[in-house]
C-alpha cells in the first residue's frame, strides 16, 4: 500500500464529491484483508507496526471519504483549503440568524405540545438544507470554484453540529 | 479539561441573557459564527444619544468557554462609549475567564461579535 497516494487514489476512486460507497467498501475490505497484522504473525516487530501504521491509515481514509461532509473537507485539503481548524471567519449574517432561528427552535422542542412531531419537522428542514449545501458543494468544487465550495463547506459544518444536537435531543425525548 | 470557576460562574449564571428589537435605531447587533465548532452568538447593544452603551443582551449556542466570553462581553460594555467597546480585546476577555489555549478562539468570537454589533449600530446611524 502506498501512503504517499491521497484517499481517493487509495482506493482507486475518481476525485469527486460522489463516491460509490459499494465499489469504496469493496476497495477496502480487499486492502483491508491483505493488511490485517494477524495474517502476519510471522513478520518482525519492524514489519508489524509498519502494517499497524497502513492499517490506522486504510480506517482514516475510508471514513473520511465515507462521510459527506469529511469528504467535502478532505477535497478542500487537497486544494489547499483547512476549513476544519478555523475559529472566527465572516459568515454571511442572513445565513447566521437562521441558523439562531433553528436552534432556537430546537431549544423550544420539548416545550411543544408534541415535541416528537416538532423535533421532526426541525430534522427535515435540517436535511433539505444540507442536501442543498451537498449538492452546491458538488456543482462548485466540479468547476473548480473553490472560494464558493469553501463557503459552502463551513454552511455545512454549521448544519452538521445542528444535526448531531437533534439526534442527542431525540435520544434524549426516547427516554 | 476542568472549567475555570470564572467561567462555570458564567455558564451557570449567564448575565444579559436575551433579544432586543434588531429594528430599533438605537440597537445593535453582531451575529458570528465559528464553522470549525458550529457555534453562533448574536450579541446586541442599547446606545444612547451620547454614544454610550446602556444595555446589552446576548445568545450563544455553543461550548461553555463561547457562553462565557459572551456573558463577560455584555458586563462589561455597559456604561462604556462605542469607542471604548470597539477597543475591547480577547486577550482581556481570556485572562479574566482563564481560557486555556484551545479556547482562546471563543474569546476571539466575543470580541468579533461587540466590534459586529458596534459596526451595525453605526450603519444604522449612517442611514438616519
Amino acid at each position: 500500500m502506498d501512503i504517499s497516494k491521497n484517499f481517493f487514489e487509495l482506493f482507486a476512486l475518481p476525485v469527486s464529491f460522489h463516491v460509490d460507497l459499494s465499489q469504496l467498501s469493496a476497495r477496502y475490505l480487499e486492502l483491508q484483508k491483505a493488511l490485517h497484522p494477524d495474517r502476519h504473525a510471522h513478520l518482525s516487530d519492524r514489519e508489524r507496526r509498519m502494517s499497524e501504521q497502513y492499517t490506522a491509515y486504510l480506517n482514516e481514509a475510508v471514513a473520511t471519504l465515507k462521510a459527506p461532509m469529511s469528504r467535502a473537507q478532505y477535497l478542500l485539503k487537497l486544494q489547499g483549503f483547512d476549513t476544519t481548524g478555523e475559529s472566527s471567519v465572516a459568515i454571511d449574517p442572513m445565513f447566521l440568524m437562521h441558523q439562531m432561528e433553528l436552534r432556537e427552535q430546537l431549544e423550544e422542542v420539548p416545550d411543544q405540545a408534541d415535541p416528537f412531531e416538532a423535533l421532526e419537522e426541525l430534522s427535515d428542514e435540517v436535511d433539505s438544507i444540507l442536501k442543498q449545501l451537498r449538492s452546491d458543494f458538488d456543482a462548485q468544487y466540479a468547476a473548480q470554484s473553490y472560494d464558493q465550495a469553501v463557503a459552502t463547506v463551513r454552511k455545512m459544518q454549521f448544519l452538521e453540529k445542528l444535526s448531531v444536537e437533534i439526534e442527542n435531543l431525540e435520544d434524549h425525548l426516547d427516554d | 479539561m476542568a472549567y475555570s470557576d470564572q467561567v462555570i460562574d458564567h455558564y451557570e449564571n449567564p448575565r444579559n441573557v436575551g433579544k432586543m428589537n434588531d429594528k430599533d435605531d438605537n440597537v445593535g447587533t453582531g451575529m458570528v459564527g465559528a464553522p470549525a465548532c458550529g457555534d453562533v452568538m448574536r450579541l446586541q447593544i442599547k446606545v444612547s444619544d451620547e454614544g454610550v452603551i446602556e444595555d446589552a443582551k446576548f445568545k450563544t449556542y455553543g461550548c461553555g468557554s463561547a457562553i462565557a466570553s459572551s456573558s463577560l462581553v455584555t458586563e462589561w460594555v455597559k456604561g462604556m462609549t462605542l469607542d471604548e467597546a470597539e477597543q475591547l480585546k480577547n486577550t482581556s476577555i481570556a485572562e479574566e475567564l482563564a481560557l486555556p489555549p484551545v479556547k482562546i478562539h471563543c474569546s476571539v468570537l466575543a470580541e468579533d461579535a461587540i466590534k459586529a454589533a458596534v459596526a451595525d449600530y453605526k450603519e444604522k446611524q449612517d442611514k438616519k
